[in-house]
């Protein structure tokens, strides 16, 4: 018989591939459109985040120059000496001056009070930008006469115009311009301490400067000759570290910019990657389905000659198709999103950020949407393989059952793998992406367990004696084609990020309040006079106000510890003291007891010091971890000059968190009784009203007086807070979206399998009541379980956040869970029962025949 | 004359709940070249998994098949997938289109897996010869069953197959329309040359073979030639 050899290695043609992928979705780009918009909303976010982050380092690149507005700076915390002065003096071509402090100031017009940071400027400093004021030119003429330019959240809280006046210690200026932001600062900075700009000819009759006060000294600098800023820097280096001093440049500012943004960046990319899995998981489940749908498909395909290789790889462009378009449209919208940003972000950057379509955010995006639909796909995609051209001769689709492929624990490690990757290239620390990766992981198997568990319990309690609707409804619960697991995983995922983010926020909301409660301290006065320190307490007790604490603090530094300085640091690399210990202007008290924040871990408290011995202090835990300080250590403290030799008696813990006067190091009584210092007062205000008259009592008396309104500081931190929410809220939702997405994909699927069972009913005379009973029961036993456990793990995730990462402690708010636990509870039945309304609305036969 | 499908003591056994259970037992026969053969049995007597064994669907559990001097078992699924796409044609009882695919795209699936030429003139000139010329664009589920099968007999046909296998042909169609698609089928068969396997346990389309094999729990008990053998 004359016959043609069978050709084993037939060649693939990677064209009709192609060709039979694309017809094959024919008939289905409804539903696979629904698959793809899973993954849109999670590439959004990472497109608009990327584009920002690019943006905002190439504006970081062209406008440095205007953060810092000179080409060097130099600042400290005390008063260059002489020798210092003169090295100063001699840098740079054109030099500017400023002094900046906490003080209070005084709207006579209105006769409001409030904390303000006073900058004192000499010179035309900003050399680069400007001091941006309405009007413009008031940013450079206020330093003509006694005339100051007022932030414009102080103008509006006291109502002043432009031509008041504003009182600062013992001066009074005419307001001469608005100001709209300073030089390198970020709007809620501006929130916290508003700055007023004053002339530095001016400073001297505010009374304000004086031995003891907490003043910066910062120089400008600006180069017109071509000079190596880099080596010049060097040279400094060693001299202006001794002297407590801090250079920068605007080299320097891009790098500490660049980095404060990419950790933002890096936060809200984790966010968006987020909504991505979340996106993932839908694929996922969406593929599954699909291909157990496209099993007879394959089965013919392989009877008529096609490859296992072959058929895999039809499906395979189909999702690589998919996830590309899915992507596509992703980064097209992430696109157009990157615009609201910089609305958003607004109060956090000290910059105009602009808005540009950048290709390499948008190639990443469509990278990554690829590259992780595939991954999730392929644990579906790879049964394909498997498919038996037999089951032509004996498939009907309930039959049809994907087997688990060996190959699926590869695909596990790879999308495991693919998160640690990500995650550590957002986040930097390959700990970080553990815990994070862990952490999904996690969560996953405990929805995928609650699934399970919920399908087993539920068929073994059904039984006779429930009605039928009740019955049916948690049938549909296990029976084959059921949606439980899926359904659980991306509603359960969903609720808890949106349960932590709300919780988090609660917790530390709380912290802050907790602390302003009762009647603890809300208010403190610092910086007063010690010849002033009686005056003021008897001010406040007149007022009718308790004087809560009063507490002298004295400023230092340590010059040794255990006989080595500073010097001794740089030479040799061996002593584990951070530099930053000796640099630092420490503010101690002395007393003779513990307060009420504070717990000795070691050693023995001395409140008393004997003359003639070494001064036994307490230091805190902190610090002694910090400067590896044990008990019996040897410090040299240097108190204005005076050297203090000192040991370590006993070590501390504070608790911070308490508003009161807190320290670092405690002295005994009997050693600084009479060194320089000034006091700090608390009270506690009961109300605005009473808080304002103080306030204005203390500063028509005390000028040099400075108030923390806590009530105010709290409300601006209130409002920081609800910011940043703001920013994480709007960065959550493309979690949510992606969340209800998944959902009414995963619902959609199961219409199609359920439609039949509906259908079956209603013809058998099932009402329509009936069948919307029994799909609302399923959605809400679905929506409501899921809900629950993915709070229940939210609860679990914040308090390791709190105990952990913030440290705080952990309370339970019951209210924001509960809230959110009907509201996904209803969506869920609300999409459950939007999907099946045209099984309900319609004459059984029409849906078969549409259907069929 | 020459055989073209060769079946020694063929068995197949399924493990199910822990048992053996064995569907087919020491089968033993012959297909000659160009001839049309019935497989006829009660339901459940396996003769769907003897054809499934037969056209390298599946793989025997005793036994050898030999198609086209091929031994099956050899070869691995993929191998034996080109094996069906160059010398085996398929007919099914529900037809087994590819629902997403026109009925000329359907045709075209096997000529365009061998690469061939001109596959859009011939995928339409056997849609010609089985009366459906009109209806290429057209989606299975736009076609009628009779239609369907006709498509499916076009389809067929067109890797012109050595040996052609079909499932209950008929099962799901109308005393009319199953005897025009019975007509065709063979009117393909004798222009084609092309040997025939049929399935059924419908005695009447049996008889219009030239032999017919007998099955009956999973054993062979009659091989006898018809009136037209």
């Amino acid at each position: 018989m004359e016959t043609n050899p069978v050709n084993y290695h037939r060649k693939m043609n990677i064209p009709w591939l192609f060709n039979m992928a694309w017809r094959d979705t024919r008939k289905n780009r409804s539903r696979l459109f629904l698959f793809i918009s899973a993954i849109v909303f999670g590439i959004a976010a990472l497109v608009a985040i990327y584009a920002f982050k690019y943006n905002v380092q190439n504006d970081i690149n062209g406008q440095a120059a205007t953060l810092i507005g000179a080409d060097l700076s130099v600042s400290g915390n005390k008063p260059a000496d002489v020798h210092l002065k003169k090295l100063l003096d001699s840098l740079g071509d054109e030099r500017s001056q400023e002094r900046s402090f906490a003080s209070m100031a005084y709207f006579p017009k209105s006769k409001g009070t409030r904390l303000v940071q006073v900058r004192a400027l000499q010179g035309n400093f900003p050399y680069y930008g400007a001091i941006e004021t309405t009007p413009e030119q008031a940013g450079t003429t206020f330093r003509k006469g006694q005339m100051a330019v007022v932030d414009k959240t102080l103008m509006l809280q006291f109502n002043a115009h432009v031509g008041d006046s504003i009182k600062i210690g013992n001066s009074l200026f005419l307001i001469t311009g608005i100001l709209n932001r300073a030089p390198g600062q970020a709007g809620v900075v501006a929130g916290i301490a508003p700055v007023v700009y004053i002339p530095m000819q001016y400073l001297e009759q505010t009374g304000l400067v004086k031995i003891g006060s907490r003043v910066n000294y910062s120089f400008y600098y600006k180069f017109t000759k071509p000079v190596n800023l880099d080596k010049l820097t060097k040279k400094l280096d060693p001299m202006l570290d001794k002297a407590g001093m801090r250079y920068e440049t605007i080299e320097g500012r891009k790098e500490n910019t660049g980095r404060n943004f990419g950790d933002l960046s890096r936060f809200l990319s984790l966010v968006g990657f987020v909504a991505l899995l979340l996106g993932c998981v839908g694929v996922a489940s969406a593929v599954h389905i699909y291909v157990r749908e496209k099993i007879a498909s394959i089965a013919i395909m392989r009877c008529l000659g096609v490859k296992a290789s072959e058929a895999f790889l039809i499906y395979l462009i189909q999702i690589v198709g998919i996830g590309l378009i899915g992507s596509v449209i992703g980064a097209a919208l992430g696109t157009a999103i990157q615009h609201l940003l910089p609305v958003v972000f607004k109060d956090f950057i000290p910059f105009t950020i602009s808005v540009q379509i950048s290709w390499m955010a948008i190639g990443q995006g469509i990278l990554l949407g690829v590259i992780i639909s595939l991954l999730f796909a392929l644990l579906p995609l790879i049964s394909v393989r498997n498919v038996s051209p037999l089951n032509t001769l004996r498939l009907s689709f309930d039959d049809a059952v994907l087997s688990r492929d060996p190959l699926r624990w590869l695909v596990y490690l790879l999308i495991l793998l693919f998160i640690v990757t990500f995650t550590y290239l957002q986040l930097d620390s390959w700990l970080g992406s553990l815990f994070f990766t862990l952490g999904i992981l996690g969560a996953f198997i405990i929805l995928s367990g609650v699934a399970w568990l919920l399908m087993r319990f539920t068929k073994l309690l059904i039984n006779g004696s429930w009605s039928y609707l009740w019955r049916q409804g948690f049938a549909n619960l296990y029976r084959p084609n059921n949606q439980t697991l899926i359904l659980m995983v991306s509603i359960g995922l969903s609720t808890m990020f949106i349960c932590i983010l709300f919780l988090v926020q609660n917790l530390l909301i709380g912290q802050v309040t907790l602390s302003s409660s009762g009647n603890q301290s809300n208010m403190i006065l610092f910086d007063i006079q010690n010849s002033q320190k009686d005056s003021v307490a008897r001010l406040t007790r007149q007022q009718g106000l308790p004087v809560l604490q009063q507490v002298p603090i004295v400023t230092l530094r340590i010059e040794q510890i255990n006989g080595k300085t500073a010097a001794d640091l740089q030479k040799d690399s061996t002593i584990k003291i951070p530099h930053g210990v000796f640099a630092y202007e420490y503010r101690v008290t002395f007393r003779d007891s513990l307060s009420d924040s504070e717990k000795l871990t070691d050693g023995t408290w001395i409140g008393k010091a004997t003359p003639g011995k070494d001064i036994p202090v307490s230091v805190e835990e902190n610090l002694s971890h910090r400067a590896n300080l044990k008990i019996g250590d040897k410090i040299v403290f240097n108190v204005q000059g005076v050297e203090m030799p000192a040991y370590v008696a006993s070590i501390r813990k504070v608790n911070w968190g308490k508003v009161q006067t807190n320290f670092q190091v405690v002295f005994p009584t009997g050693i600084l009784e009479d060194a320089p210092q000034f006091q700090v007062l608390l009270t506690h205000v009961p109300s605005n009203k009473v808080s304002a008259l103080f306030q204005r009592a203390i500063v028509s008396s005390f000028p040099n007086v400075s108030i923390i309104d806590l009530g105010l500081v709290l409300s601006v931190l209130d409002e920081l807070l609800n910011k940043i929410s703001y920013v994480i809220r709007f960065m959550s939702a493309f979690s949510i979206i992606t969340g209800v997405v998944v959902l009414v994909a995963s619902v959609r699927i199961s219409k199609y399998q359920r439609i039949q069972e509906s259908v079956l009913l209603r013809t058998l005379g099932a009402s329509r009541k009936q069948i919307f009973a029994i799909t609302a029961l399923e959605y809400w036993f679905l929506g409501s379980l899921s809900a629950l456990t993915g709070i229940v793990i939210a609860f679990g995730g914040t308090w390791l956040l709190a105990k952990y990462s913030f440290e705080i402690p952990y309370t339970v708010n019951f209210l924001p869970a509960l809230i959110l636990f009907f509201v996904i509870s209803i969506l869920t039945v609300i999409i459950g029962l939007l999907n099946s309304r045209g099984v309900l609305n319609k004459p059984p036969l029409e849906i078969l025949r549409n259907n069929a | 004359m020459e055989t073209i499908l060769n079946i020694a003591d063929l068995g197949k056994t399924y493990q199910s709940a822990g048992r053996t259970l064995t569907v087919l037992h020491n089968i033993n026969f012959s297909i000659a070249a160009g001839s049309t053969n019935a497989i006829v049995g009660p339901s459940g007597s396996g003769k769907t998994t003897l054809l499934g064994l037969c056209a390298g669907l599946d793989r025997s559990s005793a036994g050898a098949v030999e198609l086209n001097g091929i031994n099956l078992g050899n070869l691995t699924e993929d191998q034996r997938a080109q094996v069906r796409n160059q010398y085996v044609g398929f007919i099914f009882q529900n037809f087994q289109l590819l629902p997403t695919l026109t009925a000329l795209e359907n045709v075209m699936v096997p000529l365009e897996l061998r690469n061939e030429k001109n596959i859009r003139a011939r995928a339409l000139d056997l849609l010609d010869k089985v009366g459906l010329a009109d209806r290429g664009h057209h989606y299975p589920n736009q076609l009628s069953g009779g239609e369907q099968q006709r498509v499916s007999l076009a389809r067929a046909f067109s890797n012109s197959p050595k040996i052609l296998f079909a499932d209950e042909p008929t099962g799901n169609l109308d005393a009319e329309t199953s005897e025009k698609v019975v007509k065709l089928l063979f009117d393909l068969n004798k222009e084609a040359g092309t040997t025939l396997v049929l399935v059924t346990h419908d005695l009447d389309l049996a008889a219009k073979t030239q032999r017919i094999i007998r099955i009956k729990g999973g054993q062979l008990i009659a091989d006898e030639k018809t009136i037209n053998g």
